[in-house]
Parts: C-alpha cells; sequence; structure tokens
C-alpha cells in the first residue's frame, strides 16, 4: 500500500471491458449494446490515463499522448453514439421494434 | 505511528470507487430496465472519471463528465424514449446466445489477466504523476495545440460529419 | 545397230499409235504404217543379225588369240579338255566346257548386249526396262519381223474392205510391238508386261469379229486359259525374285542359278510355276483347250500369233530362263522330268486330235499344238539348239501351211473340209505346191527343214540326259512324226484331192462386199446383202497371197541347211557350214548352262525317215486308195468310243466348262456367299451390335452411373457443406461479433502465453 499500482487500474479496464463485450454480444436492444459500447470505450479510456500516468515516471516516451488520446476516444465516442442513435432509430420506425435479433436480412 | 500516506488514501479510494464500477457495469448488462441500464452507466462514467482524477488528469475528468455524462447518456435516453423502449420491466433483453458472450467474455479476460499480470506484475505508478510537472489542462492544450493539432482539427471534422451524417440518417422524408 | 536394236520394237509400237490415229484417213487404206514400220524393223533385225555374227566371230576370235598368248606364255591349260580361255577376265567361273569326244571345244564367251533404264526405284528395289540381245534374240527378232512383214502384206488382200480394217492392222503392229518387246526384255517383270500384252493382242484379234458370239467366246476363252498360266509365272517369277537376291534381271538370275547359289528347291519350285506359264501360252496339255478355238480369229492373224510367234512365246521363255529350268529340273542328269513330260503328252495328245478335225485351220491348230509339244520336250530333254531350231523352221513352215489354207478359204469362202472343199489342185495349183511343200516340211522328210530340226530332237532325247537317257521321248518324238505325216496327208488329201464339193452356184465373189464375215466353221452369207454372181469355179488367189506362200515354202526348203551337223555322213562340209544356227545363236555366257550337244546319229535318222515314209504310205493307202477298214468307227464298238474321245478333245473342255467352272459358279458361288452373308455378314454386324450394346451399356453405367455421379457429387458436395457454413451467416452482428472477439481471445492467448 504504498503507492498505486498501475496494474490495478489495467486490470479495472480489463474488466469493464470484458464486461462490455458481454453486453454486446449478449443483449437483444440495440440501445443496451450501445451502451456496453460506451463502457467497452471507457475501460480503454483507464488504460490510456493510466499509461500515461505511468509513462510520466519513466524516461522516454510520451506521457501526454495517453491524455490526448482519451480524448479524442471521448470525441470519437460522442459522434459514433450519435451516429449509431441515428440509426437505431431509423431501424425502430421501419420496424417498431429494436430487438437486434430480428436484424438478420444478410442471414445467408 | 506515520499518518497513513497518501498512498494509503489513494489504495483506499480506488478500490472503493472501482468496486462501485464494477458492480454499476455488472447491472448494466443484466438489468431487464433499460433506463436502469442508463442510470447505472452514469453510475459507471462517473467512477471513470473519478479513476481519472485519481491519476491527476483532472482535465480528461472534467471532459468525461460533461461529455458523457451531459451528453452521451442523454442522448441514450432520448433514444430510448423514441425507440419506445418499454420504460419499465422489458420481455427479455438478453439474447440466446448469451452464454456464448459469457464464454467469450471471461476468455478474453482470463487472455488480459494473464497477459498484464506477466507484464506489468508490481510496477508501481509514480508519486506525482502529473505530466510534464504543470497542470493537466496546461499539458493538454499544450499538446493538443503542439504535436497533436492535426488530429485534433481531424476530430473536428469527424464530429462535424458525424452530426451532418445523424440528421441525414435520422430525417425523417 | 546391236547397241540400239531396242529401237526395233518402237517402230511398230509408233505405227500402231499412228494407224489407230490416222489410219483411217490414209488414201488406199491403213496398212501402209504397219507395212513400213514392220518391213524397216525386218530390214533392222537382218543387220542387226549380221552384227551379231561380227559380234560372235570377234569373240571367237579374241579367245583363240587368247589362248594362244597364254599357251606361249607356258601357262599349259590344266585339263586336257580346257581348250580356251574365257573371252573376259572373270577366270573365276569356270569357262563353259563342251567337251565332246571328237568335238574341238567351242569354249568362248559372248557377251549379250544390254541396255537398262532405271524406270523407278522403290523400298531399294530398282525396277528397270531394258533390252537383252543374244544370240536367241537375235534369232527371234528375224523371224518375228520376217512373218509379221509377210502377214501384213497377205492381210491387205485377205481382209480387203473388212469392217474394222484399221483396227486391225493397228492391233498386228502393237502385237509385233510387244512380240518384239517380249523377245529383248531384259528383266523378268519386262517378261511380263510383253506376255500380258501379247495376249491382249491376241484376245483382240481372235475376236476381230466379235459380232458372231462364237468368236467372242473364243477370244475370252483365249484370254482366261492363259491368265490360269500366268499366275504361275507371277509366282514363278516372285520366287526368283526373292531367292535370287532380289533381282530381276533375267542374266543375274540364270548365272546365280548356274552356279549354285540358288537353292535346287527354289529353282524346282521356280520351274514349276514357269511350266504352267509355258502350258498355257505356248498350248500344252492341259492348258492347250484355247488353241483350236483361237481359229476363229481371221487366217494371217492365226499364221502370225498362232503358228509362228505368241505361241512360242513360252518356249522361248524357257529358253531365255534356261539356267532356272536347267538346273531346276537336273535335265541334265536325269531321264524324265516334268518339262518332257508334259512336252511328250502334247506331242501325242496334239497329234491325235488332228486326225478328226473338218475344220482345215484346227487341224493346223493341232499340228501346231504338237508341234510345240516338240520344242518344249526338245527343252527338257537338254536339246537347246534343237528346239530353237524347231521352233525356227516351224515358223517357217507353219506360217506357209496356215496362209496356204487362208488361201484356200478365201477362195471357197469356208474352212470346212469334208463339206466345201475337195479337189482343189486343179483351182488352185500354186497354192498346191506351197501347201505341199511345207506340210512335207512339217513331216520332216530330207532334206527340207523339218528333218533337220525334228531330227536333232530326236537325236537329243537319245543320246542326252542321265542314265538310260531320254529314250522313252524318242518312242515318243517317233510316234509323233508317224502320225504328223499321217494327218498331213489326210489333210492334203481331203482339201485338194477328190471331187470338189463346194457349192458352185451359190458363190459370192465379190470382194467388194465387206459383210462377208469369214467364220470358221460356217457360211454366213444370210446377212451379206450381196450380188449374187453365178460364179463358176473358185480361183487361185491374186500375187498378195501368193508371194508370201512363196517365200515361206521356199525358206521351208532350205532352212535346215542352217544347222547342218558336222559328224557322221555329214563329215566331209567344211567347218564354216556345219551348226551355223546353233554357232551362232546358242548363248555362250554364264547365264546359260552348260549343255551337251547332240550329234547326228544315221540311225536315228533313217529311223525317222522310214517312220515318216510309213505313215505317209498308211494315209496314202487309207485316204487316197480307200484301203483299209473305213468305217470301223460305227461296226466297232472300240474304235467308236476312241472317236468320241477324239471328238470331244478328251473331254477337257467338259472339263473346264462344267465341271469346274460351273461348280464354281454353282455350288461354291452359293457356298460361298452363304459364308458371306450369315458368317461374315454376321461377324461385321455383330461388331456393330456388340459396339453400340457395350456403349449403351458404358453410357448407362459408367457415365451416368458413375461421372455423374461424381459430378452431382461433387456439387452436391459444395452444396451440403455450403449449408452447413450458411449457417454461420445469421445475419446477426451479435453472433459475428462473438466469433469475433472469441477468436481474438483465443489467438490472443496462442500469442501470449504459448509464444
Amino acid at each position: 500500500m504504498d503507492a498505486l499500482y498501475l496494474n490495478q487500474f489495467l486490470f479495472l479496464g480489463a474488466i469493464l471491458f470484458c464486461i462490455g463485450v458481454y453486453g454486446v454480444l449478449a443483449k437483444r436492444n440495440a440501445v443496451i449494446v450501445l451502451m456496453s459500447v460506451e463502457l467497452i470505450l471507457n475501460a480503454v479510456n483507464i488504460n490510456f490515463v493510466a499509461f500515461g500516468a505511468f509513462w510520466s515516471g519513466q524516461p522516454g516516451g510520451s506521457p501526454i499522448s495517453g491524455t490526448v488520446f482519451a480524448l479524442f476516444v471521448i470525441a470519437v465516442a460522442a459522434a459514433e453514439v450519435g451516429v449509431g442513435l441515428a440509426i437505431v432509430l431509423l431501424i425502430h420506425r421501419n420496424r417498431k421494434s429494436v430487438d437486434l435479433d430480428d436484424v438478420d436480412l444478410m442471414k445467408g | 505511528m506515520t499518518v497513513l500516506g497518501a498512498a494509503v488514501a489513494q489504495n483506499i479510494f480506488f478500490y472503493v470507487i472501482a468496486a462501485i464500477m464494477v458492480f454499476a457495469a455488472f447491472r448494466v448488462v443484466t438489468t431487464k430496465n433499460v433506463v436502469h441500464a442508463a442510470i447505472f452507466l452514469v453510475m459507471v462514467l462517473a467512477g471513470v472519471g473519478a479513476q481519472f482524477i485519481l491519476l491527476a488528469a483532472e482535465f480528461v475528468a472534467a471532459t468525461q463528465v460533461l461529455v458523457y455524462i451531459g451528453a452521451v447518456v442523454v442522448l441514450i435516453l432520448f433514444g430510448t424514449m423514441l425507440t419506445r423502449a418499454k420504460i419499465g420491466r422489458d420481455v427479455d433483453l438478453t439474447n440466446d446466445y448469451w452464454f456464448v458472450g459469457a464464454v467469450t467474455s471471461v476468455m478474453l479476460f482470463a487472455v488480459m489477466g494473464y497477459s498484464l499480470w506477466d507484464a506489468f506484475e508490481s510496477t508501481p505508478l509514480p508519486e506525482d504523476t502529473r505530466i510534464g510537472g504543470v497542470n493537466n489542462t496546461a499539458a493538454v492544450s499544450d499538446s493538443i495545440f503542439g504535436q497533436y493539432l492535426v488530429p485534433f482539427e481531424v476530430i473536428s471534422v469527424l464530429l462535424l460529419s458525424a452530426l451532418i451524417g445523424a440528421i441525414v440518417i435520422a430525417r425523417r422524408d | 545397230m546391236l547397241e540400239n536394236a531396242w529401237i526395233i520394237p518402237l517402230l511398230p509400237a509408233a505405227s500402231f499409235l499412228l494407224t489407230l490415229f490416222f489410219g483411217k484417213r490414209l488414201k488406199g487404206g491403213a496398212h501402209w504404217f504397219g507395212i513400213a514400220a514392220v518391213g524397216t524393223a525386218f530390214v533392222l533385225a537382218l543387220v542387226v543379225n549380221v552384227q551379231w555374227f561380227q559380234h560372235v566371230d570377234e569373240a571367237e576370235h579374241e579367245a583363240k588369240s587368247a589362248e594362244v598368248n597364254s599357251e606361249e606364255g607356258g601357262e599349259a591349260p590344266v585339263e586336257g579338255e580346257e581348250g580356251l580361255g574365257a573371252l573376259d577376265g572373270e577366270s573365276a567361273a569356270a569357262p563353259a566346257l563342251r567337251a565332246e569326244e571328237g568335238e574341238k571345244a567351242e569354249e568362248f564367251e559372248v557377251e549379250p548386249i544390254t541396255r537398262s533404264w532405271t524406270w523407278w526405284q522403290s523400298g531399294g528395289v530398282e525396277f528397270k526396262a531394258g533390252m537383252l540381245l543374244d544370240g536367241m534374240g537375235v534369232m527371234m527378232l528375224f523371224v518375228v519381223t520376217l512373218i509379221s512383214l509377210l502377214v501384213h502384206i497377205y492381210s491387205t488382200d485377205y481382209v480387203k474392205d473388212d469392217r474394222r480394217y484399221t483396227h486391225y492392222y493397228a492391233f498386228l503392229s502393237l502385237f509385233t510391238a510387244s512380240m518384239l518387246g517380249l523377245i529383248m526384255a531384259e528383266n523378268t517383270l519386262q517378261l511380263i508386261v510383253m506376255w500380258e500384252l501379247v495376249g491382249v493382242c491376241s484376245f483382240v484379234l481372235i475376236g476381230h469379229w466379235w459380232e458372231e458370239k462364237p468368236n467372242s467366246d473364243a477370244a475370252l476363252k483365249a484370254f482366261l486359259t492363259n491368265r490360269v498360266g500366268d499366275v504361275g509365272l507371277l509366282v514363278g517369277v516372285i520366287v526368283l525374285f526373292f531367292t535370287a537376291g532380289q533381282t530381276f534381271n533375267i542374266v543375274e538370275i540364270n548365272t546365280l542359278a548356274n552356279e549354285g547359289a540358288i537353292s535346287q528347291t527354289a529353282l524346282l519350285v521356280a520351274s514349276l510355276c514357269l511350266l504352267a506359264a509355258v502350258m498355257s501360252k505356248s498350248g500344252q496339255f492341259i492348258l492347250h483347250t484355247w488353241l483350236p478355238d483361237a481359229m476363229a480369229g481371221p487366217t494371217p492373224v492365226s499364221a502370225l500369233i498362232h503358228a509362228a510367234t505368241m505361241v512360242v512365246a513360252g518356249v522361248f521363255m524357257v529358253g531365255r530362263m534356261y539356267g532356272v529350268f536347267f538346273n531346276g529340273l537336273n535335265i541334265g542328269t536325269s531321264s524324265v522330268n516334268a518339262l518332257a513330260v508334259v512336252g511328250g503328252i502334247t506331242v501325242l495328245g496334239g497329234a491325235g486330235l488332228a486326225f478328226v478335225q473338218d475344220d482345215i485351220k484346227k487341224v493346223l491348230a493341232y499340228s501346231t499344238v504338237s508341234q510345240l509339244g516338240y520344242m518344249v520336250m526338245a527343252l527338257g530333254v537338254g536339246a537347246w539348239t534343237a528346239a530353237f531350231f524347231h521352233l525356227f523352221t516351224h515358223a517357217l513352215f507353219k506360217a506357209g501351211l496356215f496362209l496356204g489354207s487362208g488361201s484356200v478359204a478365201h477362195a471357197v469362202h469356208s474352212f470346212d473340209m469334208k463339206k466345201d472343199m475337195g479337189g482343189m489342185k486343179k483351182f488352185m495349183p500354186k497354192t498346191y505346191v506351197t501347201f505341199l511343200i511345207c506340210s512335207v516340211a512339217l513331216a520332216g522328210m530330207f532334206p527340207f527343214a523339218g528333218f533337220f530340226s525334228k531330227d536333232e530332237i530326236l537325236a537329243g532325247a537319245g543320246q542326252l540326259g542321265g542314265e538310260g537317257n531320254y529314250t522313252a521321248f524318242v518312242v515318243v518324238g517317233t510316234l509323233g512324226a508317224l502320225m504328223t505325216a499321217a494327218y498331213m496327208t489326210r489333210c492334203i488329201y481331203l482339201t485338194f484331192f477328190g471331187e470338189y464339193r463346194g457349192d458352185l452356184s451359190h458363190h459370192a465373189h465379190d470382194h467388194g462386199d465387206a459383210e462377208a464375215a469369214e467364220t470358221s466353221d460356217e457360211l454366213d452369207h444370210a446377212a451379206a446383202p450381196h450380188v449374187d454372181v453365178p460364179h463358176a469355179v473358185p480361183h487361185e488367189s491374186g500375187p498378195r497371197i501368193l508371194v508370201p506362200l512363196y517365200i515361206l515354202s521356199g525358206l521351208a526348203v532350205i532352212a535346215g541347211l542352217a544347222n547342218l551337223p558336222k559328224n557322221g555322213i555329214f563329215s566331209f562340209l567344211p567347218e564354216s557350214l556345219t551348226l551355223r544356227f546353233e554357232h551362232y545363236y546358242e548363248p555362250k555366257a554364264l547365264y546359260f548352262p552348260i549343255i551337251e550337244h547332240p550329234e547326228f546319229s544315221l540311225a536315228t535318222a533313217v529311223t525317222s525317215l522310214v517312220i515318216v515314209t510309213v505313215g505317209w504310205a498308211l494315209a496314202y493307202a487309207w485316204y487316197f486308195k480307200g484301203l483299209g477298214p473305213h468305217g470301223i468307227t460305227q461296226r466297232n464298238k472300240l474304235a467308236r468310243a476312241g472317236h468320241t474321245l477324239l471328238v470331244n478333245k478328251y473331254y477337257f473342255d467338259v472339263l473346264y466348262t462344267d465341271v469346274i467352272a460351273g461348280s464354281v459358279k454353282g455350288p461354291i458361288a452359293r457356298a460361298a456367299n452363304w459364308f458371306n452373308q450369315n458368317v461374315l455378314d454376321g461377324i461385321v454386324n455383330g461388331a456393330g451390335i456388340g459396339a453400340r450394346k457395350s456403349g449403351e451399356w458404358v453410357y448407362r453405367n459408367i457415365d451416368q452411373g458413375i461421372v455423374d455421379t461424381i459430378v452431382n457429387g461433387s456439387g452436391a458436395t459444395a452444396e451440403g457443406t455450403g449449408e452447413v457454413f450458411r449457417q454461420v451467416q445469421t445475419g446477426k452482428v451479435q453472433q459475428y461479433g462473438v466469433l469475433l472477439f472469441a477468436a481474438t481471445a483465443v489467438l490472443a492467448g496462442i500469442f501470449i502465453i504459448v509464444i
């Protein structure tokens, strides 16, 4: 308990990531899926920032990159949610439901 | 007896927030109520912001709260409402093959956990995790207007195009 | 001229073409080309003969001087009998030994004149056309061109205003050309070609008046009977070709045969095969049946072809290939062989049949058959020179007899002696005299030609050969001489003596009447629109008919002097007068076997003269005096049977036509047809059906069963696996995502943990 360890944050990120993956794969509602995607992105963000903090104490490397990248991820995530919800709306408009199990027009 | 060091406080803080986050995340994917899922998501997002502060990246934390909780979750709630998801208990939000998904995520966690443990076992973070010795905002601004100017502009364009795209897609015509 | 003697056959060949294309336009008839060509050929043949004599004399002279030189050089001859050395330096082969008791050996080689041009080559064998001229060829050139020329002149009167005058002369020329070509053939292939060509000309000329069916039948019979023998010719030539080391060249084949390089068996087989050809072409028994029927042709044709020239082609061929025959049949050392037997049977058979003929030409035809038998018999006993001398003299007097009979028949327009002739002596005295001279020559009375030639044959039969010589054939020959004299007397009696039996009133003597067809047996005036001129009596023929008769009978008298013997009672003669024929004409080269020569035997000569006189006397008594058992054939069954046998020509025609041809036409043809339809066609159809059925089976089982199964199976497999894999494509993004993440996890695990 004398310091924060990098692994803590990384493990936290891993857990969140895996939960997010489960949500993406196993949920029927499109909106829930989008929320799970947000979980994943956030897990990644934690990773980035943790590493940024890690590298700030190490010679070499560019510690600010982690932080900046996390910012960019946030921005992209926002954009992605916007577009994604637009699509979900469209699906809903056409089918009156957002059940992902029904979206199988590409079934071969 | 020395006063418990900052590290101890950080650790406690960390573990508590982490536990809340994990629980909330778990509830996001297991709740049957979409709105509840959104609320739990808010908890997760907030927890992430707290972790950012712990890592001395306060600008990112502020941005996180603003953008994610303020905009994204609102957006999601709008989406929920507009898609007439049942407010309240839903029929079944889980897939038929959730088990496969569970297995997959467990496998993934196993791999990741093993590799993390293998690589970064007991690697401490530095005492002062401020980057560049300056506060986070200054460092970030130095970076995005200096080294990462082009990606910054590209992100701007991306947001613009996403905006336009979303409008186009969801247009009623 | 010797080198260029190949021109001689080309002259009549050219005249054939000219006559065929331009003959009709010639004023005065188509015969001028022919007469000009054959006349020139005759003159050239005389020149060639003279040059050949010089050639022989030179060879002898050189040989004698070489012997003188070698004796002076101290080279004594090894053996006492070896006289003169060989001409050219080929001392490897033994010089021709002609050791005879009391005779000086004539041992010089006379090279034949040969030229050849390669016609074409294939498979390593060269096919040549060329010219081989030796003594025998030169003699035959003379005979053929002389008789042909006389026949050409004779025919201008005999077939005047004939319906196919031009055609007749064209084929006379072609015949002359091919006979001359045969004589000068350098290799056996050329011999075969010319052989067949003379056969074709014979066919055309026999069937000259083919509008009457008996004539065309006779022509066919002649040609087809000759074809039977020609099979033997072909087989013999092929056998010789292969056993003599793939050569057709006559000189080479005979040289190899004489040296013993060809096996005895091969030579025997070849000799027997060639003997078949001789039997058919030269009218030997059993293939002689065509010759009497060939009398259906015009008489000059009979004189030329079936007396003097074509029928001797077989004898000529034996003489040409004498090396093969002599060594194959062991003529020099046996006392009986196939050649002699065939000849002997022919002598007697032909002579017997000549007794019962009413047609004068048929008598002469059977006489020809008999005399040809003499020639073949002579070759069979080894008396080569005798055979060819007899050929020479026979050509002269037999042609004379035929032309004489033609002269008589031209006067009475018929050939039937019993019905239409008789007492012709007073109507046609000149013809009678020539006919008589020629028939005396035929019978063989001294000093006419036939005596010398026939006597030499008899002497040869008695003296040559192995143990016991050929004495059986002496008897045969003598008997034949008797019969010859007898039947010729009969013939002369029936024709020239007695009362004229012809029809004096109904007699067309208008020679402008071309439709008076002269068939062999009967008058045919019904179709001839003629003016019925009541002509009183038949009269002597014109000069164009008579002059050839004079020439031939004159030659028949003196021709015997060509081969006077030089021993016995003739020893007084200087050497340069004796045996001239043999000296100049008998080949003396490596390709001719070493043969012995008979001497003049007074006993044989006197015996034959006596026998001939006896024959005359018997016939004279029977016919002229009416003595003897006339009418015996009506009374005596045995006599009648014999007579019937003779009249039916020993039933050979029955055998050939009814038995052999009839059975082939009938049962054998039917059996062959059945075999063809059922067995052969069955096999063919069966093959077709089998192919179809197997095709169907293959189609059903293999094509559709196996191949299609494979093809369909592959398709089905693709479809099945597609079905299986298609289930992956659920269309659900989350499932894809599952796959994606799972695979990533696994791969990452592998990369991180394992590697």
